[in-house]
């Protein structure tokens, strides 16, 4: 029986179509952009005519001239949203991109100088990981003085964490692979294997990385924005919007909470699906899936 | 007992790329058992012997499908047929302990067999089981993980045997062990079919079926190839009808102990002819070009065309 | 001798136990001390003067003599390390110092807040535990079906969702628009708190908990579901069918046996969300809980009400994740028994 050795056949079989799949996560990649390109675009387009203060429309609710209606000066919350979302985009892709640049450097700093840093830098993830976000984040933009500095540097700061443990993982990983320790036995550098070896693996890693802490840093800067330790409101981001409309909560105006929370929550999930989208595409594990 | 007719098992596969892909891992399975019989049913890994399990059971997986006819005391099975005989009238020794709830206490676990099966009063049908086998009362409250490779086949046999199928299916259950327990279990299966069950030995261990089996059916590929007495099984194999029978007799250790070279074909990658034919030695251009019918033959069945009836 | 071997196996038993809780004490322990002089290192670099902080609003009125004086009592001028090295040996007492908004200790006012906290989140952990646990195992049971497909659809939108968002719109629906519940606080307006009754206090919860479990559900559901799956594709699952299990009884024999102690773990480590989550529910409804004070902590610079919430808050993170660590340990046969022998 020796002689006669085979393969069993799979016990499970996969089932789905990877042509459709493969479509799919395209079109759910087109759209995500799409939804976000709109929005983008439309907030330039708008630009900040329906800002001005306008009595005689105070506190409409939607219709066709104002979709989101329009608040207790009269300005049109379409716009509102549209400029916050945007001010609220532009700082999550500043927090994110430092977030993401930080778990990038410590990353590799723990996988390539291993010993003491590696032990340090674990820990120093563990003891980030320890305390609730929200609490870290309210620690941190106090100790920058609040303010878009205060919501950069804490949402930045508190979101690196898991970007490093995947990309010091991946590190150590290739470090070990049989193509890497051959390319040092030819002879060439560390810097050359860095550049032909490590950053072709580490660039789709740090993208979807980067792509899926966009929303993340997004909602949170939303979060502490509006509880008023984050954006002042000099600087009306959503959280700010969502913030005022409290105060008119018992009005009954409801669409200047509910609508542009929804707008968020629209974005928020462009960019999750985009970066889990792409994620499937990149990853060699799920793109056969 | 249970007649499997031009069993036939197709599983829809998607290939990376576009491709929709149907692969046949068995094709043209024959076999019989009878009431009191213990059939051996060999074959290599991979020749599809523990599909045949699950398709009598009716508990293939949902992108397989399965052609031909199986018939269980004189009745053809549907999937509602199986579904009501499955635990009761037919019932499954897995092959490893790996089959049993890790976090279920195997007295529970064979109790609840005994429920499935109907029995009126599984805690003594349990009680009764593991005395039978010689395991003691405070194993009933061991977790699978804690059996030794000898206890945990007692308990697998118990689960079969705690109810009253007729027929009992035991799939590759000495994989690995040692030699003793491998008896013991062999012991096992025939006492089953002493008591008027129908018991199928799936192996891929031929020496095994050997000393226990009435019969043997050999699988190459998927298919049924030969099934004959077990008395045929010996000299020089004279008596066998297939070639590939008689590589198999050659290449125990206590005969030739030559094995066949080459390897049994891929279900994604079938010969036309005879599944056989690339490593046959008699193999002519009549094999190559059309799968041979299983035929009696001397008192037992054959797929061959080079032996005569 | 079956009496002697439990006896023994009682011993090591509580020997284990031991070395358990004394090896998570000593992490604790080591995790605070290491957080507190982050934390205190990081609080130093803020550009907000805790004096202003302290005297607020009547800055204007306090002169440069006063200051020196508030400067000096709180020993602000001191360095850093010798400040920090005197908070700490506070700290160890017990000691957090006293809350510069709320002009009463620290201590107590955390331990006021969290009590109040505690019935919010310990609400919203068991609803969001049970609700999630149970939409996983019919998700995952029909996997595939279109019921499947929406608890899924749910959960995933929901992972996107801002807590504070849900919060309002819970507001707007029940409180505004229906008015069956209250529009804030724990306890109805105008009410001395000792006549404050249970059923008062019920509504005044049914909310905010209402926002943490809706949110911690997502979580729960997805992970369930997952591992339901997975049990239901394991061989015991196949052999199970062969004795006559159809698809719910297998479930409720094998399935929730297994997927139980996956699902609770996750529920014990998914406390710092359950805190973070509260900081800005409590904040919408003004429910008076911890997280409700951490905001003015940090808004208007209270440094030792903030430091006693960031300890208090990690000791709460820890907590959970050694109840899900303990969970493994006394529930999961195969760790207990096998750490045993």
């Amino acid at each position: 029986m020796a002689s006669v050795s085979l393969k069993r056949a799979p016990k499970r079989v996969v089932t789905f179509d990877v042509f459709n799949r493969r479509v799919r996560t395209l079109g759910m990649i087109a759209f995500s952009v799409a939804v976000l390109a709109v929005m983008m675009l439309l907030a330039q387009v708008l630009g900040v005519d329906g800002l001005q203060t306008r009595l005689d429309v105070r506190n409409q609710p939607p219709s066709w001239a104002n979709p989101f209606g329009t608040d207790w000066l009269g300005r049109d919350m379409f716009t509102r949203t549209l400029q916050g979302l945007t001010i609220s985009l532009r700082v999550g892709l500043i927090a994110s991109a430092l977030s993401a640049v930080l778990g990038l450097l410590v990353g590799l700093a723990a996988a390539t100088l291993g010993g003491w840093v590696d032990a340090a830098i674990t820990w120093l993830i563990d003891l980030f990981m320890s305390l609730p976000h929200m609490v870290a984040l309210i620690l941190i933009a106090f100790v920058f003085g609040g303010g878009v500095n205060g919501v950069i540097a804490s949402v930045a700061l508190t979101h690196w964490t898991g970007l490093a443990r995947v990309i010091r993982a991946e590190v150590l990983q290739l470090k070990t692979a049989d193509y890497v320790q051959l390319s040092a036995r030819f002879g060439h550098s560390k810097m050359w294997i860095a550049r032909h070896h490590l950053l072709p693996h580490l660039f789709p890693q740090f993208v979807v990385g980067l792509l899926l802490l966009f929303p993340h840093a997004i909602l949170h800067e939303a979060g502490i924005t509006f509880i008023g330790i984050g954006l002042s409101p000099h600087q009306p981001a959503v959280g700010v919007i969502l913030s005022e409309s409290m105060r008119h909560l018992s009005t009954g105006y409801w669409w200047l909470a509910v609508l542009p929370g929804l707008a968020l929550l629209v974005m928020v999930k462009s960019f999750d699906a985009l970066g889990e989208n792409l994620r499937a595409l990149l990853d060699p594990r799920t793109a056969q899936e | 007992m249970l007649s499997v007719r031009n069993l036939s098992i197709t599983f829809a596969m998607y290939e990376a790329g576009l491709r929709r892909r149907a692969i046949t891992p068995i094709a043209g399975l024959d076999l019989d058992v009878r009431a009191g019989e213990l059939l051996g049913v060999i074959g290599a890994s991979g020749s599809g012997k523990s599909l045949l399990a699950h398709a009598v059971l009716g508990i293939l997986p949902s992108n397989a499908s399965a052609a031909g006819q199986i018939w269980f005391k004189g009745e053809l099975l549907t999937p509602a047929r199986q579904e009501a005989l499955r635990g009761k009238e037919i019932a499954l020794i897995p092959q490893s302990v790996g089959f049993l709830d890790p976090l279920m206490r195997v007295g529970r676990q064979v109790r609840r067999a005994a429920q499935l099966s109907g029995a009126s009063s599984p805690v003594e049908a349990q009680r009764r089981i593991f005395e039978r086998y010689g395991l003691r009362p405070q194993d009933a409250r061991l977790y699978p993980f804690q059996l030794s490779g000898g206890m945990a086949r007692r308990v697998l046999v118990s689960t079969a045997a705690v109810g009253q199928a007729s027929l009992i299916i035991a799939d590759e259950p000495t994989p690995g062990l040692h030699p003793e327990v491998v008896a013991e279990t062999l012991r096992h299966m025939r006492e089953l079919a002493d008591e008027g069950r129908a018991v199928l030995l799936i192996t891929h261990d031929v020496g095994a079926a050997l000393t226990v089996a009435d019969r043997i059916a050999v699988f190459y590929a998927g298919t049924t190839v030969e099934v004959a007495p077990v008395a045929d099984f010996q000299g020089d194999g004279a008596a066998l009808r297939h070639p590939y029978t008689r590589a198999l007799w050659r290449a125990l250790p206590q005969n030739e102990f030559i094995s066949l070279p080459g390897a049994q074909p891929t279900p994604d990658d079938l010969p036309a002819g005879c599944l056989f034919a690339p490593r046959c030695p008699l193999a002519t251009a009549e094999c190559r070009a059309a799968r041979p019918e299983l035929r009696p033959v001397r008192g037992g069945w054959a797929r061959c065309i080079h032996v005569e009836s | 001798m079956v009496g002697a071997g439990f006896s023994m196996l009682d011993v090591s038993f509580t020997m284990l136990m031991l070395s358990f809780v004394i090896k998570k004490a000593a992490r604790l322990a080591a995790l605070l001390l290491m957080l507190s002089a982050v934390a205190f290192a990081l609080v130093s670099l803020s550009p907000i003067d805790p004096v202003t902080a302290y005297v607020g609003a009547d800055m204007l009125r306090v002169g440069p003599e006063q200051r020196a004086r508030i400067a000096e009592r709180w020993g602000l001028d001191d360095p850093p390390v010798e400040r920090y090295l005197r908070w700490l040996g506070q700290v160890a007492q017990g000691d957090l110092g006293v809350s510069m908004i709320y002009r009463q200790p620290v201590i107590e006012v955390i331990g006021q807040r969290f009590l109040a906290s505690l019935g919010l989140m310990g609400a919203a952990w068991l609803c969001s535990g049970v609700l999630g646990f149970a939409l996983g195992v019919l998700a995952g049971g029909s996997a595939g079906s279109v019921f499947d497909r929406l608890v899924r659809w749910f959960a995933y939108v929901l992972a996107s969702t801002p807590t504070f968002w849900l919060a309002l719109l819970l507001l707007i629906v029940f409180s505004v628009e229906l008015r069956w519940t209250p529009i804030c606080c724990a306890m109805p307006a105008g009410i001395a708190p000792e006549d404050v009754t249970l059923a008062q206090r019920l509504h005044h919860l049914i909310l905010p908990a209402a926002t943490l479990s809706i949110l911690g559900v997502a979580n729960i559901t997805l992970h369930t579901r997952q591992k339901l799956i997975a049990v239901l594709e394991s061989d015991y699952a196949l052999f199970a069918r062969a004795q006559g299990e159809t698809r719910w009884s297998l479930i409720r024999q094998h399935g929730l046996r297994n997927i139980a102690l996956p699902a609770v773990t996750l529920q014990f480590a998914s406390f710092s969300e359950l805190f973070g989550g509260s900081v800005l529910a409590e904040q919408v409804f003004a429910y008076p809980g911890l997280g409700q004070a951490a905001v003015p902590a940090g808004l208007r610079g209270d440094v030792p009400l903030l430091l006693g919430i960031v300890l208090f808050s990690a000791v709460f993170v820890f907590t959970g994740n050694t109840l899900a660590d303990l969970a493994y340990q006394l529930l999961d046969p195969r760790i207990r028994l096998a750490q045993l022998a």
